[in-house]
């Protein structure tokens, strides 16, 4: 007997989890070393893009019982998609398993729905017994998990509405926003922060702790209110008119001679931050504007630099527990060319060891500080 | 499987090394072979050899199928478990165990990608040839169970030609060292070679070693391009008979040079009925000369272009077109069926054509590439498994492929082999001599038929066709 769930996830994905795409996987396995979370695994084929997939017909086609293995298959996902460059049949992995993900979302029991999209892959990597080796991958895999993966994601998510208020609805409750952060000392370097849409949302707790290390560095931090997203995404796909109108508002949100710094933390948004004055330099009312703009605009890790970072970090001497390493975020490396900040800050970060990575610059890995921003994270790995 | 039983082998490997949850069992129910599925009862992943002997005993007193699998790149269902059973992985038996520089080989695990040994030998100055196109994820005991071949098997042979000595446990549990690091052994039965290409149907293989020879120092590419699959096929001849051994010489038509170019954007001509790559490796003088001479053979032949790699990245590009062809082609339809019938080099043409006229006789799609220098070729027929109607024709054009091979002195499958796909034709080849011959093998090796069943030997033959050319 079929029980109701399984009828239901069934149903679901056969509803949701398009099936040409599904049958462009000739399962040739020319995927299988790209996927992070097959060679942390040991070669799991359980959770490698080839497996996936074949779950997802499995489920469509009730083949396989709907159970915590299989939930556990899709979650432990990174939505990386590295497979995608990988797979010379063109199948469109990052389209499949965001269509998964609202399947499962459908059919789940209420008061699951989050647990789904907030499950980290980390849990079921824990178990992995090669441990050091695992560490180097983890740190990575987090950054791949991080910015660029929800930039792609929302991009997806703009061509289908629906999808994106599917996708909403299980987002984390958002903090509620912290206008101003003053701080009773009276500080030196006034820094304005550019929050981003995605990371004052998806990842608020990441702009909290940059915030906390700005503020434990001795700058003041205070966050315009009137700020927008960059501007990136919609210049990205074609519709720089959009971009503009948001650069425009940002220009504005952030003309002001109180703070020293303009300081945003993703790479992506970083490029296009960076671009404000190129783009608005034929612009009367924008240009001078614009040029302040992008005069005062620094990455987190060149500012965290300046305000000392390094030798705090060296003061807190802990013996290395951890190898860890950096992938480049695309545009950091390739548009601002920023290439030794991180690095330098995570040689001096107590408790590290710091390796490069073959091929760091190769793959966009956005959101590069996110391991500066979690050495609990990096930390549990181990443990 | 009951839990007694998956209590027996936890106790041989330890349980993190044990797969058995629903997502896992079906994660290891195919491998690349279109249309076959099957879920095993367990996944295993041994340590080592004494391992791998206590999970055989146990499973020949309890008569479980054992399926050996690398990294399920096959293309004949071989690892498809379709009698249930456990899956043995060797992720866990992927090393390297020595390099031995003085007689030029390397042992190592089964596990071991076919890609990091390839690269690991190369920064050691040595060369292990054999490069199938999936050697970026397939394993080495995968291609020493297949008898894999790959792109420069005209100048230097496949996997065959390269294993020295093999580690093997039978199914009764005992373990068997054949071979050695030995350039010649003649003590009895070439053992070797018949584990060589067995498919996991009569041992499981635990070490292997290898030869290297002296990595080349320099090679170079070139491509020609051509109005006729004639044209193309002299060339080969020609080439061959001017006393050239080029690395490479591979070949694909007009439908797959339009996948590639779709897919790759290289500039390939979409309008040319057939493209050989060419490859010599060796002294820079010897190359040199031998491409120069492949290129001006095939204009004399009637290549309507041709060019010459300026630089090794140029070349790296035309060689990915080549080993991206198959995937290539995938994208066109829902499914890809793959075959690699092969014919003596003379008869490439005539056997490129009868595919083309096969395939417009039951109305499929079938692309052509291959490896033009040793007559192994890739008929790639591109269809739908969902459309029964279609899979019927399919199947009927590639028996009659088959067919046509065998009478122009082939084989049913050059490099890929018989698993169970290919199960049901392999009399056509043998004849009933030789299958019983080797029924009886693999009866007096593995009477119990734990190893891999239902694999190369059919429960039925097909009837073979009755095919009137011309
Ligand atoms: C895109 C693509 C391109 C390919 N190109 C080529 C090519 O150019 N040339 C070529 O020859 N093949 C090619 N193949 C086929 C395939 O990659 C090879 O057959 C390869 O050798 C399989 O390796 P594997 O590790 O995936 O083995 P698997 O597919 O896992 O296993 C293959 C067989 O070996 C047996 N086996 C595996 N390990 C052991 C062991 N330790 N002991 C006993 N038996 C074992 C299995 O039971 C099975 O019968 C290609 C496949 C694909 C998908
Ligand atoms: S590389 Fe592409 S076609 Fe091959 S198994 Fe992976 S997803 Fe499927
Ligand atoms: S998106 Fe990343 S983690 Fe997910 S299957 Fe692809 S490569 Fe693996």
């Amino acid at each position: 007997m079929v029980s109701e769930l399984q009828q239901r996830m069934q149903d679901s994905f056969r509803e949701h989890v398009d099936e040409e795409y599904i049958m462009d996987c000739m399962r040739c396995g020319f995927c299988l070393p790209a996927c992070p979370t097959y060679l942390a695994t040991n070669q799991d084929e359980t959770h490698s893009p080839r497996g996936r997939i074949a779950l997802m017909k499995a489920m469509r086609d009730g083949d396989v019982v709907w159970d915590g293995s299989v939930a556990d298959a899709f979650d432990m996902c990174l939505g990386c998609r590295a497979c995608e460059p990988a797979c010379p049949a063109g199948v469109q992995y990052g389209a499949l398993i965001e269509e998964t993900r609202v399947a499962i979302q459908h059919a789940k029991p209420q008061g699951m729905k989050e647990k789904v999209m907030r499950k980290t892959a980390f849990d079921g990597l824990f178990a992995d017994q090669n441990k050091m080796a695992t560490t180097i991958k983890l740190v990575q895999f987090y950054q791949k998990s991080g910015l660029q993966t929800v930039t792609r994601k929302i991009g997806f998510l703009n061509l289908f509405p629906p999808f994106m208020k599917e996708m909403e609805g299980v987002l984390p409750a958002i903090e509620k926003k912290k206008e101003r952060v003053s701080s009773l000392k009276p500080k030196t370097t006034k820094v304005a922060f550019f929050t981003g849409c995605l990371m004052d949302t998806l990842f608020q707790e990441t702009n909290r702790k940059t915030i906390k290390l700005l503020e434990w560095l001795g700058a003041e931090v205070i966050i315009p209110r009137e700020q927008q997203c960059c501007g990136a995404l919609h210049g990205h796909s074609g519709e720089l008119e959009k971009g503009l109108r948001n650069a425009k508002i940002n220009v504005d949100a952030f003309d002001s001679n109180e703070f020293d710094y303009i300081v945003n933390n993703a790479g992506g948004c970083g490029a296009f931050l960076s671009e404000y004055e190129k783009h608005l330099q034929e612009n009367s009312k924008y240009a001078e504007k614009a040029n302040q703009f992008s005069q005062k605009l620094i990455d987190i890790s060149s500012l965290f630099i300046k305000l000392g970072m390094n030798a705090r970090l060296k003061e807190m001497r802990s013996e290395d527990v951890a190898i860890v390493t950096y992938q480049d975020s695309c545009h950091l490396r390739n548009v601002n060319k920023i290439f030794l900040e991180p690095r330098s800050l995570l040689m001096d970060a107590p408790g590290f060891e710091y390796k490069e990575l073959i091929d760091a610059g190769s793959c966009c890995g956005s959101a590069g500080i996110y391991n500066l921003l979690q050495p609990e994270m990096a930390r549990r790995i181990l443990i | 499987m009951n839990d007694e039983m998956i209590q027996s082998f936890v106790r041989i490997v330890g349980k993190e090394n044990i797969k058995y949850s629903k997502a896992q069992l079906l994660a290891y129910s195919y491998d690349a072979t279109a249309n076959f599925q099957s879920k095993p009862d367990l996944v295993i992943s041994p340590k080592n050899t004494e391992e791998i002997v206590e999970i055989v005993k146990l499973c020949s007193k309890e008569h479980i199928p054992i399926i050996s699998r690398g990294s399920g790149t096959n293309l004949a269902a071989g690892t498809v478990p379709t009698q249930g059973g456990v899956v043995l992985l060797f992720n866990r038996m992927n090393e390297m165990i020595e390099l031995d520089e003085e007689n030029l080989t390397i042992t190592v695990q089964p596990g071991m990608i076919t890609l990091d040994l390839s690269t690991y030998v190369e920064a050691n100055g040595l060369f292990y040839p054999p490069d199938p196109s999936s050697m970026k994820i397939s394993t080495i005991g995968g291609n020493v169970s297949e008898n894999s071949g790959g792109l420069r098997g005209l100048k230097y042979g496949v996997t065959k030609d390269y294993v020295r000595a093999l580690t093997v446990v039978l199914p009764n549990g005992s373990v068997l060292k054949t071979g050695g690091k030995l350039a010649k052994d003649v003590a009895g039965y070439d053992l070797t070679s018949l584990l060589v290409g067995s498919e996991g149907t009569l041992g499981i293989i635990t070490e292997i070693t290898l030869k290297l020879i002296p990595l080349p120092v320099y090679k170079k590419t070139g491509i020609a391009y051509f109005n006729s699959l004639e044209d193309a096929a002299r060339t080969v001849s020609s080439i061959i008979a001017n006393k050239i051994i080029p690395v490479t010489l591979e070949f694909m038509d007009r439908g797959t040079i339009g996948a590639v170019e779709d897919f790759m954007n290289i500039g390939l001509p979409r309008d040319a009925e057939a493209m050989l790559l060419m490859e010599q490796d060796g002294d820079v003088e010897l190359v040199q000369k031998d491409i120069q001479k492949m290129i001006e053979i095939a204009v004399a032949e009637g290549a309507t272009s041709t060019s010459i790699a300026a630089s090794p990245e140029e070349a790296d590009v035309l060689k990915t077109g080549r080993r991206v062809a198959l995937s290539a082609l995938a994208r066109k339809r829902p499914t890809t069926i793959l075959e690699d019938a092969t014919v003596p080099r003379s008869e490439i043409a005539k056997m490129v054509r009868a595919i083309q006229e096969i395939a417009i006789k039951h109305d499929v799609q079938i692309s052509t590439f291959g490896h033009a220098g040793d007559g192994n070729l890739h008929p790639t027929c591109l269809t739908d498994v969902r459309n029964k109607e279609e899979m019927i024709r399919v199947e009927h054009a590639l028996a009659e492929i088959f067919e046509v091979a065998i009478q122009l002195g082939g084989t049913i499958t050059g490099e890929h082999g018989v698993g169970e796909m290919k199960a049901p034709y392999l009399e056509w080849k043998l004849g009933e001599s030789g299958i019983n011959l080797m029924k009886q093998i693999k009866q007096s090796i593995d009477p119990l038929n734990i190893m891999n069943p239902g694999k190369i030997f059919a429960k039925e033959t097909k009837t073979r066709l009755v095919i009137h050319n011309g």
